[in-house]
């Protein structure tokens, strides 16, 4: 059905608030360790598109495929749950606003689904949250609460906590929006620690140069639609369209 | 007849189980009270409509009724279709109830205004909404509102010398006894609201330990 090769699939995905289109047939690929960046102004519909891929914001039409799995399957109502339950454990996600669970601390954050979820025992728990905050350098921070935490250090603890539950996939949307501009550094270093590692990650971003430095594809949104999508290389110096264009003088010009 | 409270130490073992009783009866209607207003708010929340029904059917005759009569119902009605409670039981479930549904209007609100972002969190790790309910929103919910529900269980401590007109010897009874006996209401009456004081401020005293323990410093 769904070629191996093919990672992420998103065949017409459709989405509709309403009267508003905001997802107009959208088909994308990514492959596995594959890295694929969304750009695009607020409204073009980039975040909507990658909170479809865990289902966070469903799709009004087409189908998103995982590994070789629909996620979006039509189920009734409790297989569902339990099928969208098991999928988002395969997929990890880091909002814009950290979404941390300010009544337990950085080592609690990240035990909590693994060992609810996987069952694993409070050693390995711990364990495994020492590993993965260490891997984002927050191990210090380890028995921290979010309030005792600066923004990037907030983001660094979602992202291990996403990375807990051993995703194969990872989804950023606007990790770094939120961030002071002197602290998105070290986010950025821990995304790009994680492109080396081969992780396959999907990235909503508003940051060119980060899109540039990390990304194999990068896809420029626009109304609902992919106006285009390339290598780096090509579409930041060389856009064939003239929205692209006009989007990247904007951006870039902010940028220099 | 002049003031003589050198007379309180004799029948001071009565008030004193009275002051257990009251305690008691408080504690676990408290913990009733609690219980109950977080299962009562998320039912509220989000169970189906038809599980909704009973429970709202409860909430209005616990808060549209006197906890005089909802007493009177539960330990005098009750028997009547063959369910015997021990007075001091009825009165443990009617305070409990009573001030669940008041606990429980306050634990809804603070469950709606849990940012939105801490269930999607949640669920994007794969919880189900009931896991995250649980794990996240209840426990934040119920930290933003122990300040009010303290208020609330003052209120139910005051409220159990209700209890007393259903026979459960607690404090406000114990005091009306010793007073039968001695002809002293006005010693009686002021040794027994001294207990009532001391009480809540050990009351008071429980919620800041809990509060400073849980509380989320922001």
């Amino acid at each position: 059905m769904s070629d191996p090769k093919q990672f992420v699939e998103i065949r017409h995905a459709q989405k509709s608030f309403g009267d508003l289109e905001v997802l107009k047939d959208i088909s994308l690929t990514v492959e596995r360790g594959q890295i694929v960046g969304i750009i695009g102004s607020s409204g073009s519909g980039k975040s909507t598109l990658l909170r479809a891929i865990n289902d966070l914001d469903p799709l009004t039409g087409g189908e998103v495929w995982l590994d070789g799995t629909q996620v979006n399957k039509k189920l009734p109502h409790r297989q569902y749950e339990a099928h969208i339950n098991a999928m988002r454990q395969q997929v990890g996600m880091v909002f814009q606003h950290f979404n941390l669970f300010p009544h337990m601390t950085a080592r609690e954050n990240v035990i909590m689904a693994p060992m609810l979820l996987k069952g694993i025992s409070r050693e390995e728990a711990d364990r495994l949250a020492e590993e993965q905050l260490d891997k984002v350098g927050m191990l210090e921070r380890i028995d921290y609460y979010p309030t005792q935490l600066s923004g990037g250090q907030k983001q660094r603890v979602a992202i291990a906590r996403a990375l807990a539950m051993k995703p194969k996939l990872m989804l950023f949307d606007e990790a770094t929006s939120a961030l002071d501009p002197e602290l998105v550094e070290e986010v950025n270093l821990v995304m790009k620690k994680l492109a080396e590692e081969d992780m396959t990650m999907i990235i909503v971003t508003h940051e060119m140069d980060f899109a540039a430095s990390v990304c194999d594809r990068v896809l420029f949104m626009d109304q609902g639609v992919v106006v285009e999508e390339g290598p780096p290389s090509v579409l930041f110096k060389t856009p064939t369209q003239d929205r692209t264009r006009a989007f990247l003088r904007k951006h870039l010009e902010g940028a220099a | 007849m002049g003031l003589d409270f050198s007379i309180v130490p004799k029948y001071m073992d009565i008030i004193l189980l009275g002051v257990g009783w009251t305690v008691g009866i408080t504690f676990a209607a408290a913990l009733l009270s609690f219980v109950g207003g977080v299962l009562f708010a998320v039912t509220a929340l989000y169970a189906p409509w038809i599980v909704r029904q009973p429970f709202r059917l409860i909430e209005w005759v616990f808060m549209g009724t006197p906890l005089l009569l909802q007493l009177f119902l539960i330990y005098f009605g009750l028997v009547q279709i063959g369910i015997d409670l021990p007075a001091f039981v009825a009165g443990i479930i009617g305070l409990g109830l009573h001030f669940a549904v008041y606990n429980s209007e306050l634990i809804q609100t603070a469950i709606l205004a849990v940012d939105k972002g801490q269930m999607e969190a949640a669920r994007t790790l794969g919880l189900s909404r009931g896991q995250a309910l649980r794990k996240v929103v209840v426990p934040q919910a119920v930290r933003a509102v122990i300040p009010p529900i303290g208020n609330n269980m003052i209120a139910l401590l005051k409220d159990s010398a209700l209890v007393s007109v259903i026979g459960v010897s607690e404090l406000t009874l114990s005091a009306q006894r010793v007073i039968g006996k001695t002809y002293r209401p006005f010693e009686f009456y002021i040794v027994a609201a001294a207990f009532y004081y001391v009480i809540n401020l050990c009351m008071e005293w429980v919620q800041r330990k809990i509060e400073r323990r849980i509380s989320i410093s922001r």
